[in-house]
C-alpha cells in the first residue's frame, strides 16, 4: 500500500587528517590545560556552605537551650503542668500558659479559615482569569498588603474594623449563628474573632502570592490536557492546576500560619487580652506573642520572668509542632503519588 | 465508528502571524490522515483548529468553517462539546500527576459527571487494551502513579485516556516524537489498529511514519496546504515541486 521514504547515508567526502604530522595546540586550549583542577576552590565551598547550614541547626539549639535554661523556675515548680494550667496571678506567682496557647492557636485558626479562601479565589483569578492589564496592579496591590507594618493594621482594626463588627457583623452573627455557641455575647468587640479577622488580612499576600507561584508554574500541556477531555474552565481549573499544585499550596498555607503564629502587635491592640478561655469567638482572649510582649517589661519578679520566657518556649514548640503536622499532613496526602509534575 | 471533517477556508492568526492562510481539506472518516512540513509550517496550529484548542491562547484567532460530522464547530457547537467528540494526543506525553494510572484514563468521563463504578472500569480496561498498556499496568492500575511510567508507556495512557470518552476523531500532534524507536513502533501499530474505528489526524515530522500510518498525506508549507493526496502519491509522485523537494530531503 505504502512505501518508505528513502534513508540517505552521508558519506564522509575528506580523509581524516594525517595523525602523525604535530597540530599546535589552539590558545584557548593552552589556557585551558592551564587551568588545574581547581580542588582546593572546590573544597573551600563545600566547607563553606556545609558550614552555613549547620549553623541553622546551632541558632534553632542555642535558642531552644536559652529558653529552657531561662525559665528553670517555673519549669522546677510546675513541671509540664504549666503548659496545661489556666492560672496567670503574678501576684502569687501562679502561673500556666494554657489560656495564652489556646489563644494563639485559635486566632491562628480562624485567620486562616476566612483567609485561605479568598486568598486561592485571588490567586486563581490572577493566574487564570484576569486581563493582561489587570494582572500587574492587581498583583503589586495584594502584595502591598504584606508591605504595610502590623501596627498600622492594628490602628486600622482598633477605629475601623472593631466598631465594624461590634455594630453591624457580631449582632448578625450573634443573631444566626448563636445556637452554636461560638457567637455569644457580651459584645465587646475587642475579641478573637477580631484577631482572626485582622490576621487574615495580614497572612492573604503571603498565601496568595505563594499559590499563585505555584499555579503559574504548572506546565500549560496539563491544562490543554485536561481541556482536550472536553473540561470547562472550572473543571480545568480544579483538575489541571489546583491539583497539581496542591502540595504547593499546603506549603503557603504552612508559611502564612507561621505568620499568624507570631504576629504580635496587631493581634495585641485588638485581642482583648484577657487570659480567659471561653468558647464564643466574641469574647477577648490573650495570645504568647501579646502577653511577651505587654507584660515583659513590668515582669519584676524572677518566677514572673521565668513564667514568661517559658510561654516564650511554649510559643517556639507550638510553632514546630504545627509546622511538623502540616509536613505530615501533606506526606501523607502525597503518600505514593510523586510531587512532581511532569 | 469516525466521522469526516471538512475544511474550508480556515485562517489562524497568532497575534499578527497569519499562521494558516485559506485551508481547503476533506479528511476521509476512519482513515488517518498524516499533516507533514518543516518546523512552523501550520500544521500543529491546524491540528488545534479542530478540537478548538487553538483559541485557548488569548492572542489567537480563527475563521472560517470546520465541519465535523456535517456539524460547524465554530457557529454550532461550543468548544467543551467539541472536545468531547474530539480526542487528542499531545507531543510530549502529558499524564496527571497526581491521579493513579485507572484515574487518569477514567479522568475524562469522571469530570464530565460519569459515576457507575461498573462500566468505569470496563471502560479503563477496554481503553487500555486498546492503546495496548493493559498487560504492562493491569496489576498497578490503582496503586502507582501515571507519572511514574516510562515515557512510551505515558504516551500510550494519554492516548487511553482519550479513547475513554469514545471520541470520533483523535488528534495526535507529533505523539511518538519524543519517544524512542520501540515505543515509536508500538504507537505506530496502535494507530494502525485504531483507525477502522476512528478518524485518525497525526501530525508528524517523520516522513517514515506519515508513509507508514497513514492512507493520505497533506504537505502544509508557510501557513498554506501546499499538496494533499494520496500517501502513495505524495511519496512517489507529488504534483508540486515544493513537496518534492521537501520529501526528498533538499530543505526542511
Amino acid at each position: 500500500m505504502t512505501q518508505p521514504a528513502k534513508i540517505f547515508v552521508s558519506e564522509s567526502s575528506t580523509p581524516p587528517p594525517d595523525a602523525k604530522q604535530p597540530v599546535k595546540p589552539s590558545a584557548v586550549r593552552t589556557f585551558l590545560r592551564g587551568r588545574g583542577n581547581s580542588a582546593i576552590a572546590d573544597g573551600i565551598f563545600k566547607a563553606l556552605v556545609f558550614l552555613c547550614a549547620l549553623s541553622i541547626f546551632g541558632i534553632v539549639i542555642l535558642i531552644a537551650w536559652e529558653l529552657i535554661s531561662r525559665s528553670h523556675l517555673t519549669l522546677a515548680k510546675f513541671g509540664l503542668g504549666f503548659f496545661f494550667r489556666s492560672a496567670w496571678d503574678p501576684v502569687n506567682n501562679d502561673f500556666g500558659a494554657f489560656p495564652f496557647i489556646y489563644g494563639t492557636l485559635v486566632s491562628s485558626f480562624l485567620a486562616l479559615l476566612i483567609s485561605v479562601p479568598f486568598a486561592l479565589g485571588v490567586a486563581i483569578f490572577l493566574t487564570e482569569m484576569c486581563p493582561k492589564w489587570l494582572r500587574a496592579p492587581l498583583s503589586f496591590l495584594t502584595e502591598l498588603l504584606a508591605a504595610i507594618p502590623s501596627v498600622v493594621y492594628g490602628l486600622w482594626a482598633i477605629f475601623v474594623l472593631i466598631p465594624l463588627l461590634r455594630d453591624y457583623v457580631n449582632p448578625k452573627l450573634m443573631f444566626t449563628l448563636g445556637w452554636t455557641g461560638f457567637f455569644t455575647g457580651p459584645n465587646a468587640g475587642y475579641s478573637m474573632l477580631a484577631a482572626g479577622v485582622v490576621l487574615a488580612i495580614m497572612i492573604l499576600p503571603i498565601i496568595s502570592s505563594l499559590t499563585r507561584e505555584v499555579m503559574t508554574s504548572v506546565p500549560m500541556v496539563q491544562r490543554e490536557g485536561v481541556l482536550a477531555l472536553g473540561a470547562t474552565r472550572w473543571e480545568m481549573i480544579r483538575i489541571g492546576v489546583l491539583r497539581n499544585a496542591r502540595i504547593g499550596i499546603v506549603g503557603a498555607i504552612i508559611l502564612g500560619l507561621g505568620r499568624a503564629l507570631g504576629e504580635t502587635m496587631a493581634v495585641t491592640m485588638v485581642i482583648g487580652n484577657r487570659p480567659e478561655i471561653v468558647k464564643s469567638f466574641l469574647a477577648p482572649g490573650y495570645t504568647m506573642a501579646s502577653v511577651l510582649a505587654n507584660e515583659f517589661s513590668e515582669a519584676t519578679g524572677d518566677m514572673y520572668l521565668s513564667a514568661l520566657i517559658e510561654i516564650g518556649l511554649a510559643l517556639f514548640l507550638v510553632t514546630i509542632v504545627v509546622n511538623a503536622c502540616a509536613r505530615m499532613l501533606v506526606w501523607a496526602v502525597t503518600r505514593g503519588a510523586p510531587a512532581r509534575v511532569a | 465508528m469516525g466521522v469526516g471533517i471538512k475544511i474550508s477556508d480556515l485562517n489562524a492568526w497568532y497575534g499578527t502571524n497569519h499562521s494558516l492562510q485559506e485551508i481547503q481539506l476533506d479528511i476521509p472518516a476512519n482513515h488517518a490522515t498524516a499533516l507533514i512540513g518543516p518546523s512552523g509550517c501550520g500544521k500543529s496550529t491546524f491540528l488545534r483548529c479542530l478540537n478548538r484548542m487553538h483559541e485557548t491562547n488569548p492572542i489567537a484567532r480563527v475563521t472560517g468553517k470546520v465541519l465535523i460530522n456535517e456539524v460547524d464547530i465554530y457557529a454550532e457547537s461550543s468548544p467543551v462539546e467539541i472536545r468531547r467528540r474530539v480526542g487528542m494526543v499531545f507531543q510530549r506525553p502529558n499524564p496527571f500527576p497526581t491521579m493513579s494510572i485507572y484515574d487518569n484514563v477514567a479522568s475524562g468521563l469522571k469530570l464530565n459527571g460519569f459515576r457507575s463504578r461498573r462500566v468505569l472500569d470496563e471502560v479503563v480496561e477496554r481503553s487500555l487494551r486498546q492503546s495496548a498498556l493493559w498487560d504492562e499496568v493491569k496489576d498497578d492500575l490503582k496503586k502507582k502513579s501515571g507519572a511514574s511510567l516510562s515515557g512510551g508507556q505515558q504516551q500510550r495512557l494519554c492516548i487511553a485516556r482519550a479513547l475513554a470518552v469514545d471520541p470520533e476523531v483523535m488528534l495526535m500532534d507529533e505523539p511518538a516524537s519524543a519517544l524512542d524507536p520501540i515505543s515509536t513502533a508500538k504507537i505506530e501499530d496502535l494507530i494502525f489498529e485504531l483507525k477502522s474505528q476512528y478518524t485518525i489526524v497525526i501530525v508528524t515530522h517523520n516522513m517514515q511514519q506519515a508513509a507508514r500510518v497513514a492512507e493520505n498525506t497533506g504537505f502544509f508549507l508557510m501557513g498554506k496546504l501546499v499538496e494533499f493526496d494520496s500517501t502513495h502519491k505524495i511519496f512517489t509522485n507529488p504534483r508540486d515541486k515544493r513537496t518534492e523537494d521537501y520529501i526528498t530531503g533538499r530543505f526542511g
